[in-house]
This record gives C-alpha cells, structure tokens and sequence, in this order.
C-alpha cells in the first residue's frame, strides 16, 4: 500500500443536530502510524465525528475514505471489519466474565461451528497482550480489575479484531495520573506496530506529550490541523476557545473565618464492609479551600458519601456549624447548606432521561416557587433553567432538551450550575472539571474561588494533583482511610506525590 | 434524515424510537391481527376477513360509522355500551401498572388489587342501605380505592423496607386476594348471601349504591357513570406525573433511583407511595364494575376474572401514557365484547374458538410489545453505556 494515502480521510463531513449543527464540512486525514488528537470546547463536536466514523451516525453530508477508497460506514460492525476500533469513555464490558470472554464476545472463534473455543480465545489474547507489553491475565474477571485495565481490555478487544486505525474518546479522563502514564506508553507501542490512533482529550500537556499532530474543532468546524512541534498549552486553548484563556487559577490569599464543616474520627465502611474510611478528622473554614489528594480508591469516595449522607457511618461526627450530621438523612443535609458536585455525573449529577430543567431543579422542586402544597410549576423551573443554562454557558440544549443529549461537559456544566446555584454554605466538589474543556475549567475554578471568597466552605476532591494545587489553601492527604499528611498549597508535586504513595505516614510520625 | 444520507442502525433506531410513541404500537395491533387471521384460516378454512368483520360488528364500533349497513343481528348500540363497559375497568387497571412502571416497579398485582377493590365495594354497597344515593357511591367508591392502594402497598413496603421484589409480592399478594375472596363468598362462607344459601355468591349491591347508567338499558347493561370515573383517572394520572412533587420523584426514581436518592429524594417512600397509587387505581375497577353492572360478587367469577391481567398488556401497548391507556383499552374491551359467544354467530366462528382468538391475539400483543420494550431496553442500556444518545425531544 502507498505509505502516502491516510489510512482515514474524512472530507466536508457535516452532521446536523435538531438545535445543533454537531459538524460543519469537517475535513481530517489519519497517517499510518500516528497519534492524531482531536480538540475542541465542550459540544464541538468530537464525538459526534468520531461516532460518524464508527457508524453510531450518519453523515448528513461528506464522505469518508478509508485507505484512500470511499466507504460506507453503517453500522459498527461495518466499521470493524474496515479495522476501524472505537473505545468509547464509559466502558461495555460484562463485569461477571472474564477478560478474554468479553473480548471474544462479538467474534466468537468456534470449534465446529457450534462450541465457543476459549481456550484458543485466551491464547490468542495472551498472546497480544504480549507483544502490546499489556499487562494482563486474560482469564481474570473484569469486575476484580482496576478502569485502567479494563481500558486496556477495551483496547485489546479493538485489536484482536484487527484494527489498525483505534479511536479513543477521553480515554484519560477516568484514570489516574500514573494510569494515563501507562496508556501512554501502550499507545507509544502501538504506533510503532503501525497503527493509528486519533485520541480526545481536554488535557492539552497530554496532548502534547504524546500527539504527532492535533486538529482543532471549535462550534463543529474544523479550525486548524497542526503538528506538535511549535505547539503550546497556551497556543492550543486559544485556537479551542477563540480567545486568551488563563491555565493558571488567579486567587488572592485565603482569609479564614470560623470552622463550617468539622469532621472528628469519622469512620466509614465499603460495601463489602470493610472500612475504608479509618478515624478522619478535619475541619473546613469559612472562607477556605481544603483539598482532598489522593490516588483514587484510598476512601475518597466513601468520606464523601458518608458527608452528604447517602452511606451510613461506623462512628465519629460531622457538624455543620453546631448541627451534627452524621445521621442526618440526604435531604436534611442539602438543607441545612451542603452542596454536592457527585463524583459521577451520570450515575448520580443527572437524570439523563429528564429534560434539562426538571434536572435543574433536582434540589429545590419541592419549595416555592417550583412547586406549592405538592403542585408543581414546570413554568417556575423552565425559567430557573433558561437562567442557568445561560449563566453557565451550557451549549446545545435549551430547558426542554433531554439531559441525555447534551456532550458530556456540557453535562457536567449542568451539574455544576444546580450545586453552585444554590449557594450553600459548604460545598463539596468530588472532580468537578473532569471531562471539561480549558474554557469551562477556567470557569468552574473561578466560581469555586467565588464561593470561598463569598465567604463558604470549599472541599475539593480531585484526582488531579495541579488542580488540588492550584486551587487549595490546605491539601490534606488520604492515603488507605486515613489522612496521612497536611501540606500548603506552594508544596512541590513530587513531594505531594511521595505522599499520595504513603510516604507522608512517617513525615507525620517524625 | 436528510435525502441521500445513509441511515446507520443507530439512525433507524432513533427514528424508529422517536416515530415509536404511535407507530410501534399500531404495528404490533397490525402484526398480531395478522398472525390471528391466519389461525383462523387453518382452524376454520374460513375468510379472515369475514371473521374480522363480524368481531368487528359485534364490538359496536360500528356505532360510529353509521352509513355502513351491516347485517342482521345488527345493535350497534348496545355492543357499543358494551365494549365500552368491558373497557372502564381495563383503562383503571392498565393505569395500575402504567404508574409503577413509571416508578420503574413492575406492578404484576392488579388482579388482586382489583378483587379486593371489588369486595370492598360489594361490602359497603350491600351494607348502610339507608344511605342517600351519592354517599353511599361515593363512600363504596373511596373505600375500595383506599382498600386497592393498602393491599398494593404492602408490595411496595416490602420493597421498601426488605428489599422483596415486587413481581414475587404482587403475585403472591393476588393468590391472598383470590383465596380470600373465594373463602369469604363461597357456599357457607361469612359474607356468602344468606337469601339464596345455594349459591356461592355475595349479596347483591343496593340500589342507593349503584352506579346510574347514562345510555342504554339500565337493566340490560347500559353504559354507567363509572366510564367518567376511568376518564377522570387517566386525566388524574397525567396531572399526578406531571405537575405533582409526587409525580417528579415517582418519574425522577423510574429513571434513575441514585441520582434520586442524591437529590434527596427518599426512594423507599416512592415505591410506597406508587405502588399505594397503582393500587388505588386497580381498586376503583373493582369497584366500578361491582357497583356498574355487575352488582355482586360470585366465586365463579373471582376465580376466572382476568381484568387485572389484561392490564398489563394494556399498559405495555399503551406505552403508559394516559393517551396509550385510553385506546388500547378500548381495543381490549372491543376485542373481548366482538368476540364473546353472544355477538359471533356460531357459522363463522365456532364459539370455543371465538374466546381463544382474544387470548391469542392478546398474547401476541404483550410478546410482541415485551420484544419491543425489550429492544428498547438493549437500546438504552447500550446509550448509557456511552455509545449513541437519545433523542432531545421531551416524552411525558
Ligand atoms: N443525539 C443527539 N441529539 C441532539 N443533539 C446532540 C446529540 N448528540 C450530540 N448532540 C449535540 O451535538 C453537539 C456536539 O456534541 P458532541 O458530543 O460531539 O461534543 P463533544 O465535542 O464530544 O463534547 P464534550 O467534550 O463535552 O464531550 C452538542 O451541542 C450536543 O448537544
Ligand atoms: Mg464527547
């Protein structure tokens, strides 16, 4: 084959949306062997690109060439049989079978046509994983493998049906930094090996260190293809979002007042019941951002559940000024002035199958004005939502628009919109910009300096060591349950990473 | 879609789940009197069609087309009054399982509900017989709802507090409800009617508490108020789900019971509350038709009543929208009054087999309506599974 033909053309692709049009005439070409990250605000359109070349939709207009022959891409088997892979952000795999199981699942190599032959299925993955440097035991059970492996199991599951030309949707923004650094060097590999990759992401040093070229979509059209070299942070978020964004948060000196959330010896079980929350006590002031680092899985989720009471705790208490909350139901938690941005839009921020205003409203449809004596008045929350949606610049949905169909930062903004609005007295923020663009990341980190500043209490979780940085006043670290060490905000990363891995138990010892 | 364009498999879909509120129900309804067409040209070598017309004329939907001449016996009329009698109660039991399932509960319990609706309403009417006309209908009405909502609720508290599913309970709750009920009214039985001891049956409901019949025979199964009451139901049940607090949780837990239960909404009190609702629903069917037309409760039709049941299949093909409800009860009612023994002639359809097509065609309508909520189904679970997106219009 001629080197020189892209191994994936897309020329003038346009899709149209009821209320958006997702891309406008896009062109894009994909060499054998490259990195191609794909970037773009929140609703640019990245997705809907890539599910255009997938098969999940169809262009309204353009075509789209394959090893330089126009093909019809229909559905995604169509799409995989032209060794084109997708590995989407939210994972499909069956939890209760095992690794080579579920990469079989579609193309089942058979013995006689009739029994499913796994065992040459596991081979043949093992096989892979080895000469990709995986990683991986193809007979363990996905449900007892950390996301990174299960992405990896995506990966392989696209490679051991041959493709050659792999599409990875945000697939950083559900690991961690040391797992991302792991892709990475699986996705170096397989640019050697020849194949393609085209790769979103919102973290434009990853794109950076790993893209051979970037191509930037803003509003759905195509606004430059660029190499890498030349390339900077600053460069790459001006072409995204059309204007000079600000990668650093610009905060005054915090000025804390009287403690609002205190925490003493609070302990918290799992759901297999073994603790992971092991005797925390901390307090958050007014006026202050406390975060919250740690790598994930160390109790970070299960403190802050057992903070807004959606899991019981095993002892110790919680006080929101003199109130104690450790027993408090959900609802009287909201109400006496916690605000929760939950960890996973979708299983918890958002009721995808409702409209953007009764989700909006999640909070407060029970009090005047939504609603009186149990009636309520959609008039009251469509209004609450056009504000909203404006003041927080959610893109491509008006108060009607099901939440499902919005991009997934765009969702996120609507999530982030209800808990801000409400002005409470403390809010908790678990990874509040994740899988947001630079533009929308600027603007959640000033509203939650605004809400300090304003004279609440901030708690922030993030799995993101700049932004725990760049936005705290104190960083706690939580290490197996415990919070092992308290550094200021101006510590080296490093430093705060030695932590994270647990070196920080003998720093406080000493 | 715009012309030239290919439509993926996820574009059909969309399309096919977007034109689905209306068409997909109209093509299973069309599917199913097919393949029914077809059993009766191999069980009775006869014209379909001429079948069809006759079930047709015997539901007395003809009514409306009265330009059309039909043959003799011709009463249009009255097979009118009558399907829509048939239908009332199927509309009040299609709502029972249309609300849990928005609640995301699968409420398989209307028949129990609805039996004990109807016991309920036969004791209260039978009894207080120095009652004015209108407190004594309203008091048997509201007693039988309250009786259908507390006999639904005990599923939905079980849900709640132990966690028991609601397909087991509701089922095991309706063989309470028929034993009871078949104990309380068979021969020798406690409220079994004392002036014919030789019959298993229950006293027969006193005038004061009957329903009036506003068109037609009122000896001869007229049409009775208890229409307006169903009406009313399916209009309360929009406003309940759309413009209630009660209605948000119900709607906001169907959808997703975590990001419920972090707004703050208490999920186990949903499940009470919409089971408790369903249940009411069920119960005024039962007291609709005891107090409508059929006056007294015997054990011979306990034991064989299956309003409840068709229900359920009412509720699927109407997609639980009160719309949905509406028609697809009247095509039940329709169905079972065109072709009840009383309207076919025996030379077109031999009568066993007559009743066997309302069951086939029933059956067919929830299988294939299952396969349909079951591609659905697939389709969303693939959505949320991060591959495609809904559609941006609003369904309620
Ligand atoms: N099925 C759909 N129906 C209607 N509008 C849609 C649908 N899917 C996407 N859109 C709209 O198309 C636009 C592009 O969405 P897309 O998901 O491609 O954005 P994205 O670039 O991936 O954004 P993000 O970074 O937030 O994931 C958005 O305005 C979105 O609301
Ligand atoms: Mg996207």
């Amino acid at each position: 084959m001629n080197a020189d033909v892209p191994v994936l053309e897309l020329r003038g692709i346009t899709k149209r949306f009821p209320n958006v049009v997702a891309n406008e005439s896009v062109d894009l070409d994909l060499r054998r062997g490259e990195i191609h990250a794909l970037l773009g605000e929140n609703g640019a359109g990245k997705s809907t690109l890539m599910n255009i070349v997938y098969g999940l939709y169809a262009p309204d207009e353009g075509e789209v060439l394959v090893r330089g022959k126009p093909v019809r891409i229909d559905s995604p088997r169509a799409a995989i049989e032209l060794g084109i892979g997708m590995v989407h952000q939210h994972f499909m795999l069956i939890p209760v079978m095992t690794v080579a199981e579920n990469i079989v699942l579609a193309t089942e190599p058979t013995r006689g046509g009739v029994l499913l032959d796994t065992g040459a299925a596991a081979r043949r993955v093992e096989e892979l994983s080895r000469t990709f440097s995986f990683a991986i035991d193809p007979n363990t059970r996905v449900h007892d493998i950390t996301v990174g492996q299960q992405q990896r199991v995506e990966i392989l599951k696209a490679l051991y049906r041959n493709a050659d030309i792999l599409i990875l949707d945000e697939p950083t923004a559900v690991l961690t930094p040391q797992e991302a650094q792991e892709l990475f060097a699986i996705l170096g590999t397989l640019r050697r090996e020849g194949i393609s990759i085209i790769f979103i992401s919102h973290k434009l040093n990853e794109v950076l260190e790993i893209a051979d070229r970037v191509t930037v979509l803003r509003r759905g059209k195509k606004i430059e293809t660029l190499r890498r070299e030349g390339a900077t942070e600053a460069s790459l978020a001006r072409l995204m979002v059309g204007r000079e964004v600000l990668l650093r948060v610009d905060k005054q000196p915090a000025v804390p007042g009287e403690p609002l959330l205190k925490v003493d010896g609070l302990r918290v079980l799992d759901d297999r019941g073994l603790e992971a929350v092991k005797g925390v006590s901390f307090e958050v002031k007014a006026g202050e951002m406390v975060g919250i680092a740690g790598v994930d899985g160390n109790g970070q989720s299960e403190l802050i559940d057992a903070l807004t009471g959606l899991r019981r705790s095993a002892g110790g208490t919680v006080h929101l000024g003199d109130r104690p909350l450790q027993t408090a139901s959900v609802r009287t938690i909201l109400d006496s002035g916690v605000g929760h941005i939950p960890e996973d839009r979708h299983l918890r921020g958002l009721v995808l199958d409702f409209s953007l205003a009764e989700n909006l409203a999640l909070h407060e449809y029970r009090d005047p004005p939504d609603s009186r004596f149990g009636w309520l008045f959609p008039r009251s929350l469509v209004a609450r939502a056009r504000r909203l949606l404006k003041e927080f610049d959610v893109r491509g949905g008006e108060p009607q628009t099901l939440a499902s169909s919005l991009s997934g930062g765009n969702q996120q903004k609507v999530v982030i919109a209800r808990e801000v609005s409400r002005d409470p007295s403390v809010l908790i923020a678990a990874q509040p910009t994740r899988g947001l663009d630079v533009g929308a990341i600027e603007f959640v980190h000033r509203r939650l300096v605004e809400q300090r500043d304003a004279g609440k209490g901030v708690l922030l979780l993030s799995l993101e060591i700049e932004e725990i940085l760049s936005l705290s006043d104190r960083v706690l670290v939580m290490y197996e349950g415990e919070l092992v060490a308290e550094l200021p905000p101006d510590v080296p990363e490093e430093e705060l990473g030695i932590a994270m891995a647990g070196g920080g138990r003998q720093e406080e010892a000493a | 879609m715009e012309e030239g364009a290919i439509p993926s498999v996820a574009a059909r879909l969309a399309l096919y789940q977007r034109a689905g509120g209306v068409i997909t129900p109209l093509l299973t309804v069309l599917f199913a009197f097919f393949v029914g067409g077809l059993v009766v040209l191999v069980t009775t070598g006869k014209n379909p069609l001429h079948t069809y017309q006759a079930i047709f004329n015997g539901t007395g939907l003809n009514w409306f087309f009265p330009w059309v001449t039909c043959s003799d016996p011709c009463t249009p009329a009255t097979n009118l009054q009558y399907t829509l009698l048939l239908a009332t109660p199927l509309m009040l039991t299609g709502l029972a399982v249309a609300f849990a399932f928005r609640c995301g509960l699968f409420n398989i319990g209307g028949q129990g509900q609805y039996l004990v609706g109807a016991v309920a309403a036969v004791m209260i009417g039978s009894s207080f017989a120095d009652l004015s006309r209108w407190s004594h209908v309203a008091l048997a009405v509201v007693v039988a709802a309250f009786a259908g909502a507390a006999w639904a609720g005990i599923a939905g508290f079980l849900k709640a507090t132990v966690g028991a599913h609601e397909v087991i309970t509701t089922i095991m709750l309706n063989w309470i409800a028929i034993w009871i009920a078949t104990y309380l009214f068979e021969i020798g039985g406690p409220l079994q009617d004392p002036k014919q001891t030789g019959v298993p049956i229950s006293e027969t409901v006193a005038e004061s508490a009957k329903l009036p019949v506003f068109w037609g025979d009122p000896l001869f199964q007229g049409l009775h108020v208890g229409l307006f009451i169903a009406l009313g139901a399916l209009v309360s049940y929009w406003i309940v789900l759309n413009r209630t607090t009660v209605g948000y949780e119900v709607r906001a837990v169907g959808f997703n019971p975590e990001a419920a239960r972090y707004g703050g909404i208490s999920v186990a009190r949903s499940y009470v509350l919409a089971m408790a609702i369903s249940g009411l629903f069920a119960g005024l069917a039962g007291a609709v038709d005891v107090l409508g037309w059929e006056y007294r409760l015997g054990v011979l039709d306990i034991q064989i009543s299956q309003v409840g049941f068709i229900g359920i299949a009412v509720a699927l093909l109407g997609r639980n929208t009160a719309v949905g409800v509406f028609f697809s009860a009247i095509l039940f009612g329709a169905l079972l009054n065109g072709t009840s023994t009383r309207n076919l002639d025996p030379e077109v359809f031999r009568p066993e087999l007559a009743s066997s097509l309302t069951l086939i065609i029933q059956g067919l309508v929830v299988l294939l309506v299952g396969a349909d909520v079951l591609v659905i189904y697939l389709w969303q679970a693939r959505r949320k599974l991060g591959l495609g997106r809904k559609r941006a219009s609003v369904t309620t």
